[in-house]
């Protein structure tokens, strides 16, 4: 015996029976370039079927920091998801996607500012801003599963937290998506939906994938 | 731990052994009282059990340990705060608790016993005792382990079998 109280040193000779040799996992940046792989055939899948004009993006000046913005957003948050599903990462890493969450959401405004009064901006039928929908939720479910059913393994302990920071990857892959598909500045009406769908994902990711790591 | 992830049940012995003064540390260091820090320090070797796996021998070993711990104690804490909360100083709920309604509550719990009762003697043995001890007879987790000469940590399990034994037989009854 250990010289611990009894019961302690039950539990240790309990667990040590119980032990099984396990499955190491594997390091967390592999799971972030899968997940990025997966975002990578999603949007080239998308674009194929859905077209696109890559002109637009140098030709409006806010449309590129605000692509880059939404795809910097999307890998730094799974970063953070994958790498806040070990028990041992420090809460500060869930700060990682901030920065590009912020040029993303200034040049998707700014954009929107800069482009009233332009006939090509994006958002001004029910059926463009449908499409908008659409693509963000369309593209961000299944991108956010994906990611809660690749870190369940981790049985992470911050399950809230990993699942938002993955329903915030997804939204911002699927948003990088759309502004692939359409490259122009947005009307308020497109932003607030656009802002909306996202804050619905991330929401729906926290709590319903998060129920899910929980019960790993 | 290298050795305890490849199932080396005497380094893993050791390990645990190890790892329980700096659980007890850590647990102090957060402000958990004294009397449940050995609580925390059961939480945290099952919690280091269940993510054996999510260790990276890359890494040192000490922040793992510490971070597992450390979130053991915070819930120790966070579940004794809420205890609290709820818990009515005695006088208080007597007086407040309506002599009538009392009456209803004593018919209920006789009828629910009564449903109860050969569901319960239908549990195995452990499950049986884990029930009656801390379900019927509301001792705490360590008087039944001291009474039925077992630990917190089979107790534990007996009773959320039981527990789930049943709910299934009781929905399954209707």
């Amino acid at each position: 015996m250990t010289g611990q109280p009894n019961g302690i040193d039950a539990t240790i000779a309990e667990l040590t029976a119980s032990l099984q040799p396990v499955r190491k996992l594997a390091p967390p940046w592999i799971g972030v370039a899968l997940w990025l792989a997966a975002v990578i055939v999603l949007a080239a899948v998308l674009y194929a079927i859905l077209g696109g004009e890559l002109d637009g993006l140098v030709e409006r000046p806010w449309v590129l920091p605000s692509l880059i913005g939404s795809a910097a957003a999307a890998a730094l948050a799974a970063v953070s998801a994958f790498l806040l599903s070990r028990p041992d990462r420090a809460d500060a890493w869930m700060l990682l996607p901030l920065p590009a969450v912020l040029l993303w959401v200034v040049s998707l405004v700014a954009g929107c500012i800069a482009g009233a009064g332009d006939p090509e901006t994006w958002g001004t039928t029910g059926a463009e801003v449908r499409a908008c929908l659409t693509i963000i939720i369309g593209a961000s479910v299944p991108l956010s599963a994906l990611a809660i059913v690749m870190i369940r393994r981790a049985r992470p302990e911050r399950f809230a937290r990993v699942a938002l920071l993955a329903g915030l990857a997804s939204a911002a892959a699927a948003s990088t998506v759309l502004i692939l598909v359409n490259p122009h500045n947005s009307t308020v009406l497109d932003v607030a939906v656009h802002t909306a769908c996202v804050a619905a994902v991330v929401t729906a990711s926290a709590l319903v994938g998060g129920r899910f790591l929980r019960s790993a | 731990m290298i050795a305890a992830q490849g199932g080396d049940q005497v380094a893993y012995r050791a390990l645990l052994s190890a790892a329980v003064p700096v659980v007890r540390r850590v647990a102090r260091a957060i402000g958990v009282p004294p009397a449940s820090v050995d609580d925390v320090v059961q939480e945290t070797l099952l919690s280091m059990h269940r993510l054996l796996h999510t260790y990276d021998p890359a890494r040192p070993f000490a922040p793992w340990l510490n971070a597992i711990a450390r979130r053991r104690s915070i819930d120790m804490l966070r579940a004794q705060g809420r205890r609290s909360t709820r818990e009515v100083h005695a006088p208080i709920a007597y007086e407040a608790h309506a002599e009538e309604e009392d009456r209803y509550v004593a018919v209920e719990m006789k009828g629910d016993a009564e449903r109860l009762r050969p569901a319960i003697n239908a549990l195995p043995e452990g499950q049986r005792e884990a029930v009656k001890l801390l379900g019927l007879d509301g001792y705490t987790l360590a008087e039944s382990a001291e009474l039925s000469g077992k630990t917190k940590t089979a107790l534990k399990v007996s009773f959320h079998r039981a527990i789930k034994s049943l709910r299934a037989r009781l929905e399954g009854s209707g």
